[in-house]
C-alpha cells in the first residue's frame, strides 16, 4: 500500500471516504460510516427487530423509515408454522414504524427473491451504500455501490444509527479483455474467478472487476457475477458504473447517487487479467463452488435433476438463455424453474422467443414451474419447493453446493450457467451448451 | 471476557461453512425466545456431513460438551445468518480458534458479543496433536492454547482493533462507551 501515494484511490475507497466524512481512506482504516439502504429479509429481520428494539427501547423508531427495505422471500410457501410467523412479525414491525418499502408476502405487493427486488425497485445505486442481511447482498455491487451482507447485531446497530464501521478493504482487480464466447455466461466469468482464488483467497477483499467484456454485460448479468463474490471470500465486488447502469435505474432511483470511479494509475495488490476466447463454459463440482471443470470435461457425469432460480440464475436474462436452449425440446430429467421475483414470473410471459412466450417454452419442454421466492436454493423447511431431499444429482443456477445446501446431505449439488443447466436437463448428463447452441 | 477458558476441544476441518453450522431449515426460531433459542443450540453443527466422527450436541440435548472449537481455514464461510454463532454459543461453545474466519461469521461473533474469534499465530497449528475431547486450556490474555495433558501450546495472535468491542461485550456497549450512541 506503500507504492499508492497519498491522493489514489480505489472507487470503493472513494464511496467509503464519501460516507464517512473523510477525504482519503486507505486499506485497513477502521471508518464510521453511514449507510444509504439496510435490506432485511424474513429469516434475519424477526432477530434483527428483537434485537433493535432490546437495545434502542421498545418505543425506539428506525433511523429513517425511507431508508430501511424489508423484503420477505426465503421461507413463503411453507406451511412451517414458525416461518408463517415470522412473517407476521415483519407485518407487525413494518406496520408499526410506518416502514413505505415493505414488500408483503401473500400480497399484490410481494416481490420475491430481495437481491433482484432491490435492483426492480430502484435501491441499488452508484456511490451508495446498501448493506443487507444476506451474503448475497453484494449482487448491488454491478451498480457501482458498496453493498455488502451483515447479521443480526449489524443490521439492528444500523436501524438504530443509521452508521457502521468498517475496515477499508484491499481491492483486488479483475479485467475481461476481448469478447465473450457466445456460450459463455456471467456466471462462468465469477465461476473462473472463484476457481483461481479458491474459496478463502478473496476473504475481506473488495473485488473490482472490469474490461471490455463486462462493460458489454446489461445489468442483469453483472449482477450475476458480482452475486457470487462472497463465495471467495470477498466483502463486496464492485462493478464501474457507467450508461448502461444509468439508463437502467432511470425514473427508478430510490434516493440520490454519484458516480464515482477508480483513479486509472492506483496499484492493486492483486491484478489478474482473462483473454475472452479462453473463457469455457463451467461447472463447480460437490461440495465448493471453487471445485470447477469445464463442462465439456463432464459429460459422463450422471444427473436427475436441474434447476433454474436464485438471485444469481433466476433473473429475466437468465430465462431467457434457458429459453434458447429448451426451445421445441423435452427435458430428461427433472427440471425445476423458479423465477427470482414476480416481476420475472410476469415476463416469463411476456417475453418471447421465436414466437413463443418463455412460459409456454418451459411448459413445452415439460418443466416445473414454481413460485417467486429463493425456494431450494437453500434448502429451506422440508415442504419447500424443489428441495432436494434425498440422494439427487442437481445441476442448479444457484450459487452454493456446501453439503446439504439443498436439503438432503445426499444431495450433490453442480452449480453452472442458465445455459450449461438448461443443456444439461434435456441429455440427463454435465453437457456444454455449445451442443444445443447454434 | 473471560481470560481462561477451560473445556473440550471438538476438531473440524478447513472451510466449514454456516449450513454445515446450522442448516437453513432451522433458521425459523426466535432468537429473542428463552425457550426457542435452546433449539440452536440442539442443532449446532447438525450439518456435518455424513461420516463425521463425532456428534457435536448429543441428540435431544440442548448444549454440547465441548467448549472450545478448533478449525482450520475458512471457518463459517457462506451466509451471513448471525444464527451460526449464536448455535455455537447455545451450545455452549466459549471460543472458535481457526487458521482463517470468513469475515461475515468473524463480525458477527464480535459485534453480537458471542464468543472471540482466535486465530492461530502461524502455521504451527499444521503440526499438533489437539484432537476432539481433549481437555484444553485457552489463554485469551497470553493468547495460547494449551493440550492440559502433555503441556503441548499453539500460540494465537491477538485480536487487535476488535479487542475493544469483545471487551466491551459488542457493538452496542462499544459504541455507547465510545459516545456514538444514545441508546435506551
Amino acid at each position: 500500500m506503500e507504492t499508492n501515494v497519498r491522493n489514489k484511490m480505489t472507487l470503493i475507497e472513494k464511496i467509503l471516504a464519501n460516507k464517512s466524512g473523510k477525504k482519503f481512506v486507505r486499506p485497513g482504516d477502521i471508518i464510521w460510516a453511514n449507510i444509504d439502504h439496510l435490506m432485511t429479509h424474513d429469516v434475519c429481520g424477526p432477530g434483527t427487530f428483537a434485537l433493535f428494539k432490546e437495545k434502542f427501547g421498545e418505543k425506539a423508531k428506525v433511523f429513517d423509515r425511507k431508508k430501511v427495505v424489508v423484503i420477505p422471500d426465503h421461507y413463503i410457501f411453507t406451511q412451517n408454522q414458525h416461518a408463517q410467523r415470522n412473517l407476521q412479525i415483519l407485518r407487525d414491525f413494518s406496520k408499526e414504524q410506518n416502514l413505505p418499502y415493505f414488500y408483503d408476502a401473500h400480497t399484490d405487493n410481494y416481490k420475491g427473491v430481495c437481491h433482484v427486488a432491490l435492483s426492480e425497485e430502484g435501491f441499488c445505486l452508484p456511490g451508495t451504500i446498501l448493506l443487507g442481511t444476506d451474503s448475497h447482498t453484494c449482487t448491488a455491487g454491478a451498480y457501482g455501490s458498496f453493498a455488502t451482507g451483515v447479521g443480526n447485531t449489524d443490521a439492528a446497530f444500523v436501524l438504530g444509527t443509521g452508521k457502521l464501521w468498517f475496515k477499508v478493504p484491499e481491492t483486488f482487480k479483475f479485467i475481461f479483455h476481448g469478447e465473450k464466447p457466445k456460450h459463455v455466461m456471467a456466471k462462468d466469468l465469477i465461476l473462473q474467478i472463484i476457481g483461481d482464488l479458491g474459496v478463502d483467497g478473496g476473504t475481506y477483499r473488495s473485488l473490482e472487476v472490469g474490461g471490455s467484456i463486462i462493460k458489454a454485460l446489461n445489468m442483469e448479468e453483472r449482477m450475476s457475477l458480482c452475486n457470487m463474490a462472497i463465495e471467495c471470500g470477498g466483502k463486496n465486488a464492485v462493478i464501474e458504473a457507467d450508461e448502461v447502469t444509468l439508463k437502467d435505474i432511470k425514473g427508478k432511483a430510490k434516493s440520490s447517487f454519484q458516480v464515482f470511479q477508480s483513479d486509472p494509475d492506483y496499484k492493486y495488490p492483486f491484478k489478474k487479467e482473462y483473454i475472452g476466447d479462453q473463457l469455457e463454459s463451467l461447472v463447480a463440482r460437490p461440495h465448493s463452488p471453487d471445485n470447477i471443470t469445464p463442462a465439456y470435461k463432464l459429460g459422463h457425469q450422471e444427473l436427475s435433476r436441474a434447476y433454474i432460480g436464485s438471485c444469481t440464475g433466476g433473473k429475466l436474462e437468465d430465462f431467457k438463455a434457458a429459453a434458447k436452449i429448451l426451445k421445441g425440446q423435452k427435458v430428461k430429467i427433472d427440471t425445476f424453474i423458479v423465477p427470482a421475483t414476480t416481476k420475472v414470473a410476469a415476463d416469463l410471459e411476456k417475453e418471447s422467443f421465436d414466437g413463443k412466450s418463455l412460459l409456454q417454452i418451459f411448459k413445452e419442454a415439460g418443466t416445473t414451474i414454481g413460485k417467486p421466492s429463493c425456494a431450494a436454493c437453500l434448502g429451506g423447511p422440508e415442504d419447500t419447493f424443489g428441495r432436494a431431499n434425498d440422494a439427487q444429482k442437481v445441476i442448479s443456477t444457484t450459487n452454493r453446493n456446501f453439503p446439504g445446501r439443498m436439503g438432503s446431505k445426499l444431495a450433490e449439488v453442480f452449480l453452472a450457467s442458465p445455459y450449461t443447466v438448461a443443456a444439461s436437463s434435456l441429455t440427463g448428463k454435465v453437457t456444454d451448451p455449445r451442443e444445443f447452441l447454434n | 471476557m473471560k481470560n481462561i477458558i477451560k473445556g473440550k476441544v471438538f476438531c473440524l476441518g478447513d472451510n466449514i461453512d454456516t449450513d454445515q453450522i446450522i442448516p437453513a431449515k432451522h433458521l425459523v426460531y426466535k432468537t429473542n425466545d428463552p425457550e426457542e433459542r435452546k433449539l440452536y443450540g440442539r442443532f449446532a453443527l447438525s450439518g456435518l456431513p455424513i461420516g463425521h466422527e463425532y456428534p457435536f450436541v448429543e441428540k435431544s440435548e440442548n448444549k454440547s460438551v465441548y467448549r472450545i472449537i478448533f478449525a482450520g481455514k475458512n471457518f463459517g464461510c457462506g451466509s451471513s445468518r448471525e444464527h451460526a454463532p449464536l448455535a455455537l454459543k447455545e451450545a455452549g461453545i466459549e471460543t472458535v480458534i481457526a487458521s482463517s474466519y470468513a469475515r461475515i461469521f468473524y463480525r458477527n461473533s464480535v459485534d453480537g458479543g458471542f464468543f472471540p474469534p482466535m486465530e492461530f499465530l502461524d502455521n504451527s497449528s499444521k503440526k499438533h496433536s489437539f484432537k476432539t475431547g481433549d481437555d484444553v486450556l485457552v489463554n485469551l490474555k497470553e493468547n495460547y492454547i494449551e493440550k492440559i495433558e502433555t503441556g503441548e501450546k499453539i500460540k494465537l495472535k491477538s485480536l487487535g482493533f476488535i479487542q475493544e468491542i469483545i471487551e466491551a461485550g459488542d457493538i452496542f456497549a462499544y459504541a455507547q462507551k465510545k459516545g456514538l450512541t444514545n441508546e435506551k
